[in-house]
């Protein structure tokens, strides 16, 4: 296999074009690739060396950001499967879903205590690994990646919903 | 000028010598250089046997300059010409210098960058510095009796893109090569992860004289991996000295008419803090030379008038933990660094924070610099057996202006660098042929609460309807955490380039003039300058392309080989029978170019290695 910057991430990383992934193999694999790449390695040898050596070193990173990341490696997954996630341009999401995420903006406003916003995070936290468990399904053993972008738009929902929660806690001090 | 060195019979010099490789810690109040020697880091010292060189520069009557004790012990008699912590106008606006009413220096606001009124002339902070960073450099070529081939320069984690710039600057105007630019807290790390073999999450808190920063970092076999940094660039020692200097004018009802007793005063205040680090009382007489009084300061005092400080840096480590998305319990470890860690109040905030005792069993003046000094033997080539591996990141996001005075942010802070960032925008009229941009750095919503580092035009678009063009805006931060932009039109292939040299950055020409004025007069000794300079670039791709012939020659067919050989050959004439240094400088570009492609496939063959490699676990 030849590889170049036009590879794909997960041809980069060596590592199987699916959603199910080892955090830790892909932290491992990042610093390995990064031993060889890192324009640190061709310090002494000229402006041309440093150049490329650079190229490689923000390829692998700009790979490694969207790999270790569950949302974007799944958003990465449903675009090379001819799914773009489009999100500005795709909003319409099932009615229940918005319900839910209209309660949770509620019980957001309505929460007064550090224990109340907590319950709502634990909640949120929930509803994340459920829709990744969803995203997982659809992507390995169902291969229906037009499914699967809905899962994802859903899911940048719920992390923007979270930053919100994130904001909270941290007003309330910590 | 170094001495030739003769070898003894029998023990002629190694074909590959090692290379003068040194860290420099470029500090606000004190600037260290250090090499490893025989396998150990340390700090070289001067005549005196001293390796602190205060970071003051006072320029003479006769046109000559102080730099370090001497400059630092005429602060109060010739305060306006002698310039102490011009560390913290560095990329800097008049504007931007915080209490600039309470120094003695004449500032002369500039757009960009301010400059002093100096005796000698109008002097930029970056002329200072590069006094400062030419002292050094002398101190290393007198100790090893040798040109210096390269340098690691360290600045803090939180420098933006304009402050690193003016760092760079600085050391060319100082004739040095600068090897890598690497963050203080980072070249702590090294200093102290060597020294102990440590594995695990640390956080380095770094406070300087003036200049706080925090980075949170994963250690794992050699390689420092910068999760999330911090900090304040106008925060540090400074202003625990300006706030004592403040309640001690309080207290003794002094007054401060003149620069020297604003210089004195503060030099004072400094003196009784450090002493207030061992002592829980001190007793001083104040002397502002016309007017004078005793004083007893007790540690409390000086903690109540300075708690604000400590807290502004407990906030930003707070900060700093979130980014990293880590709780303070899973921190190993604390280093502290910088010599204002040795105030008592500092020790405890963090230990109450972190609930352990800080390690501080390194001399937090000189881990920087040692720190810097292990990279800068790494980056030379004079350790081949070394596997340190620095993974940095950007401290604040980088992004351009949009409609309404809005920052769509490109690269977001905490991003691990090098990194290329690519975001399209649009035209917004129909028929609009040139597109405006602006590129600033921070992390508000609003452009004029960033800091604006550069603006440049991409011109020429072929007229179309609003929103038709798709001009792909892309940032590259190198490896140094500096910035370029690219902008392209997609369709019409239109293309404008920025390397982001601030507004006010000195432009090649500029440095060469400032290198003839101030280093250099003679007409002559410019040109041997260039041409010594020439040689010694045109050796070095000469020996990089050897060595890259050696390792992995294979990879080229006859041709190309042949191709390479030819530039080569040609360079190797050129440099060692020209005397015009334009000419030795094309054909090392030539031989440069001839080989981008040979080190683009030495690059692909090292990462399929890499992918090759044992550690396959995940297929």
């Amino acid at each position: 296999m030849s590889l170049n910057l036009q590879s794909s991430d997960f041809e980069l990383f060596g590592l199987p074009e699916r959603f199910a992934q080892d955090r830790a193999a892909i932290d491992a694999r990042w610093k390995e690739l990064q031993r060889e790449a890192h324009p640190d390695r061709f310090a002494a040898q000229g402006q041309a060396a440093q150049r490329v050596a650079m190229q490689w070193s923000a390829r692998i990173n700009e790979a490694y950001q969207r790999l270790k990341d569950p949302q974007k490696r799944a958003a990465y997954l449903c675009e090379l499967r001819g799914a773009p996630i489009n999100a500005e341009n795709n909003t319409a999401m099932p009615a229940a879903f918005l319900v839910e995420q209209m309660e949770w903006r509620e019980a957001l406003d309505e929460a007064r205590s550090q224990d109340a916003v907590d319950a709502l995070d634990a909640q949120l936290g929930r509803a994340r690994k459920e829709t990744l468990a969803r995203i997982g399904r659809l992507l390995d053993e169902e291969n229906d990646a037009p499914a699967a972008a809905q899962q994802v738009r859903a899911l940048m929902f719920i992390e923007r919903f979270g930053e919100d929660v994130q904001a909270r806690l941290e007003q309330l001090g910590q | 000028m170094a001495l030739l060195q003769i070898s003894e019979p029998g023990q002629s010099p190694d074909p590959h010598q090692r290379r003068v490789a040194v860290g420099i810690d470029l500090g606000t109040t004190h600037s260290l250089v250090a090499a490893v020697r025989n396998g150990v880091a340390e700090c070289l010292p001067d005549g005196q046997g001293k390796v602190i060189l205060p970071s003051v520069v006072r320029y003479l009557e006769n046109g000559g300059r102080q730099i370090g004790h001497d400059a630092q012990l005429a602060q109060a008699d010739d305060p306006e010409n002698t310039i102490a912590s011009v560390k913290r106008f560095m990329g800097r606006g008049l504007a931007d210098i915080a209490n600039r009413e309470k120094m003695p220096y004449r500032f002369i606001d500039k757009p960009g960058m301010v400059t002093l009124q100096t005796r000698a002339g109008e002097k930029s902070p970056v002329e200072i510095s590069a006094e400062i960073l030419a002292t050094l450099r002398y101190r290393a070529e007198d100790t090893f009796n040798d040109d210096l081939y390269g340098a690691v320069i360290t600045v803090p984690a939180y420098f933006d893109d304009a402050q690193r710039q003016a760092t760079k600057d600085a050391a060319k105007l100082a004739g040095i090569n600068v090897l890598r630019l690497i963050n203080e807290p980072t070249a702590a790390a090294i200093a102290y992860g060597l020294d102990n073999a440590s594995e695990g999450i640390y956080a380095v808190y770094d406070l300087g004289g003036g200049t706080f920063d925090i980075s949170i970092l994963r250690l794992t076999k050699g390689v420092f991996e910068v999760i999330a940094t911090g900090g304040d660039s106008a925060l540090g020692g400074d202003d625990y000295d300006r706030a004592l200097a403040d309640w001690l004018l309080h207290t003794t009802a002094l007054e401060t008419p003149g620069a020297g007793a604003k210089a004195a005063i503060k030099m004072q205040a400094r003196a009784i803090k450090e002493q207030l680090s061992t002592a829980a009382s001190v007793k001083a007489r104040i002397d502002l030379g016309r007017t004078s009084a005793e004083v007893t300061v007790k540690r409390s005092d000086f903690e109540a008038v300075t708690v604000d400080l400590t807290a502004r840096t407990m906030t930003a480590v707070r900060k700093a933990l979130r980014d990293a998305k880590l709780s303070r319990d899973e921190i190993k470890g604390v280093v502290m660094v910088g010599g204002s860690t040795r105030m008592p109040q500092i020790q405890r905030a963090v230990a109450e924070f972190f609930g352990h005792e800080p390690l501080t069993n390194l001399n937090p003046d000189e881990v920087v610099a040692l720190g810097a000094a292990i990279q800068a033997n790494q980056l030379a080539g004079n350790d081949t057996a070394g596997d340190l591996l620095l993974l940095d990141v950007i401290p604040l996001s980088l992004g351009i202006e949009t409609m309404g005075g809005l920052v769509e942010r490109i690269v977001p802070r905490n991003e691990t660098i090098p990194t290329a960032k690519a975001q399209d925008f649009t035209t917004y009229k129909d028929g609009q042929t040139a597109l405006a941009l602006h590129v600033v750095q921070g992390e508000r919503d609003l452009v004029q609460d960033c800091r604006s580092l550069a603006r440049f035009e991409l011109r020429g678009i072929p007229p179309m309807a609003a929103g038709a063009a798709r001009i792909r805006v892309t940032f590259t931060v190198d490896a140094d955490g500096l910035l370029s932009v690219n902008a392209k039109e997609q369709a019409s292939g239109v293309e404008a380039r920025i390397d982001v040299k601030p507004s006010y950055g000195l432009s090649d020409d500029q440095i060469a003039k400032m290198l003839q004025d101030s280093f250099v007069t003679a007409e002559q000794d410019m040109k041997a300058r260039a041409l010594a300079e020439a040689k010694v670039d045109a050796d070095r791709m000469l020996l990089a392309t050897q060595s890259a012939l050696d390792a992995d020659g294979q990879l080229l067919d006859a041709e190309e080989r042949a191709h390479v050989d030819a530039l080569m050959m040609s360079l190797r004439a050129i440099a060692d029978n020209s005397v015009d240094a334009a000419a030795i400088e094309a054909a090392t570009e030539a031989l440069a170019k001839g080989t981008e492609n040979f080190a683009a496939q030495r690059m692909n063959h090292s990462i399929q290695k890499a992918l090759a490699g044992k550690n396959v676990e995940a297929i």
